[in-house]
């Protein structure tokens, strides 16, 4: 039984020494290169600061060395936190006052001066003398692998912590439903700190397969990033549905097209029907998987091959659960049983997150005993998801809060309304999403004008998180039973 | 020019396309928002943008982009 993800590499660097491993743009590694390395930094790690289970904030833009990084933290017996330099430097100083780093690996010193005291270090100074060891062996696989972010309604980022079990689990599953070939090529599209990432990194090294990085801005360039596809001989996507909007919406199969493609898996949001369609119609001997999933169950609970007699122009179903998971529906506590009705998706298995890092307070919320099950303890996750059944299969139908899917990320609107009612002179502020054009708006009553009121949002916020438009109001409408009348807001900003 | 202006800023609110001559070379510019751009511009103008008028050379100013926008124009 594999117990730490590091396995899969041992075996990989063993079996493939010299098979590429991960490449990007104009770098490549093969496995016993990057076996030799993640033994190198991950000795030098448990050697200099210790290999107790602790987090260590990895700064990383998107890069090959950074999954070696990775590797090295989860080698030395400590768990990896990936962290994007060019969020707002509040939003990084917000996460790393949640996670409190034992360290910081920050390679091309990225990070801004001051924006925390904890020691920062590079390639070079674990470049040392280290006694042979391997402190992952003494890990079990109840522990954490890694710390990704996501939203928190609270107005700071929560932390869900993910275990080696969780993602070995999503790993063995994936392989066993889609059963992936060996030496397969992922063309990574997800940066390392959106969890879309996690199904490449892991899934390619157990199935010694090659990584292959491509670049953000290779997808505002669609005819580099299919010549790339075609050079390297990507063949599997696993990508965020926005990456494969973009190429659809510019018609970027007009001429050339990737010639070696065998699966498209995309996640993130529902799909649109004109993009899915773009995509078959061009790939007719690909195979197309719709994924969902949040974040705290490691990835994706269930799946839906698409087939060929679907009708696109009708909801793609959300699917089946994984092995080794359920997926259920809640009103309430009460089980929904009939197909059609609608109710909460909830998750348990291994799959699950151990909790928000450093707030049990947010984690028991959602992370709960499984209502249905009284004889003995089944913890289960309550994702905040509606849907229903039908055929046997789900379908997503919205959220039970207002947490949107925006961009591929999820997005809980009231840490935008806190963010912008902190600004100077705003007072009230109130967010709607229009999902058809995919725009965010914000209404504020104040004394600020819209420009500074935006700029404030975009110095604390994600670029992701920055509504498009920002309206002044003298009153908002109200309901009436007094409260913010967003159904009328979002109708306002449709009609903008 | 003005035309464009107004449609990239209303595309990217906050960005200074009057100076900034490296919208796509410095990342500025991300994938959506060059959705967002020629879809405005192809709607705005009446041109056809194709993949292979997506270059950084074409994309990285506002004048690049204007330059772009009246050579498609021309073809028309």
């Amino acid at each position: 039984m594999i117990c730490n993800i590091i396995s899969y590499l041992e075996y990989d660097a063993e079996k493939y020494p010299e098979r590429v491993s991960l490449a990007g743009a104009d770098i490549s590694y093969t496995y016993a290169q990057e076996w030799s390395m993640v033994k190198k930094y991950g000795q030098a790690i448990a050697y200099r600061f210790g290999s107790e289970n602790k987090p260590i904030a990895v700064v990383s833009e998107h890069k090959p060395l950074d999954i070696i990084f990775f590797l090295s933290v989860a080698y030395s017996g400590n768990f990896y936190v990936p962290i994007d330099p060019l969020l707002p430097e509040n939003r990084i100083a917000d996460m790393l006052s949640v996670i409190d780093p034992h360290f910081i690996i920050d390679n091309d010193d990225r990070l801004p001066k001051g924006i925390s005291e904890k020691q920062r270090v590079a390639a070079q100074d674990l470049d040392c003398e280290a006694p042979q060891a391997s402190p992952w062996l003494e890990r079990k696989d109840t522990d954490p692998l890694y710390v990704l972010f996501t939203s928190g309604s609270t107005g700071v980022p929560k932390g869900v912590t993910i275990t080696h079990r969780g993602v070995v689990d999503m790993t063995e599953q994936f392989c066993s439903v889609f059963g992936f070939e060996d030496g397969s090529v992922f063309g990574n599209q997800a940066p390392f700190d959106f969890d879309v990432s996690v199904k490449d990194i892991f899934i390619s090294l157990k199935t010694g397969g090659r990584l292959e990085i491509l670049e953000k801005k290779l997808f505002t360039l669609p005819s580099l990033l299919i010549q790339r596809l075609n050079e390297r001989k990507i063949n599997t996507l696993i990508w965020a549905v926005p990456a494969l909007r973009v190429l659809s919406a510019l018609n970027a199969f007009r001429s050339d097209r990737p010639m070696f493609l065998k699966d498209v898996m995309f996640s993130g949001e529902t799909i649109p029907p004109k993009t899915l369609e773009y995509w078959m119609s061009s790939f007719p001997d690909v195979r197309f998987v719709n994924l969902y999933g949040p974040t705290e169950i490691t990835c994706n609970c269930t799946y839906h091959i698409i087939g060929r007699e679907d009708k696109l122009d009708r909801a793609v179903p959300i699917g089946v659960p994984f092995p080794n998971c359920s997926v259920f529906l809640l009103n309430g506590e009460d089980p929904v049983l009939r197909e059609g009705d609608i109710g909460e998706i909830c998750v348990s298995g291994s799959c699950l997150s151990t909790g928000y890092f450093g707030r049990p307070d947010l984690s028991k919320a959602v992370f709960i005993q499984n209502p249905l099950e009284k004889r003995y303890s089944e913890r289960i996750y309550r994702t905040g998801d509606l849907s229903f059944k039908k055929d046997g299969k789900l379908y997503f139908t919205g959220r039970k809060d207002t947490q949107i899917k925006h961009m591929g990320h999820r997005i809980e609107l009231s840490e935008i309304e806190l963010c912008a009612s902190s600004a100077p002179d705003a007072e009230v502020c109130a967010c709607v999403y229009d999902e058809e054009k995919s725009v965010i708006t914000i209404f504020y009553t104040g004394n600020t004008d819209s420009l500074s009121l935006l700029s404030h949002i975009r110095k604390t916020l994600p670029r992701f998180m920055v509504p498009k438009n920002a309206v002044k109001l003298d009153d908002f409408p109200k309901t009436r039973t007094g409260k913010i009348d967003r159904k009328v807001l979002l109708q306002m900003a449709k009609d903008l | 020019m003005e035309k464009i202006l107004e449609i990239l800023e209303g595309c990217c609110p906050g960005v200074d396309f009057e100076t900034e001559t490296a919208l796509i070379d410095n990342g500025i510019l991300e994938s959506l928002d060059i959705v967002m751009i020629v879809g405005e511009l192809s709607d705005e103008f009446g041109i056809e943008i194709t993949v292979d008028d997506l270059t950084a050379e074409n994309f990285n100013s506002a004048e690049a982009i204007f330059n772009l926008v009246n050579k498609l124009k021309e073809e028309e």
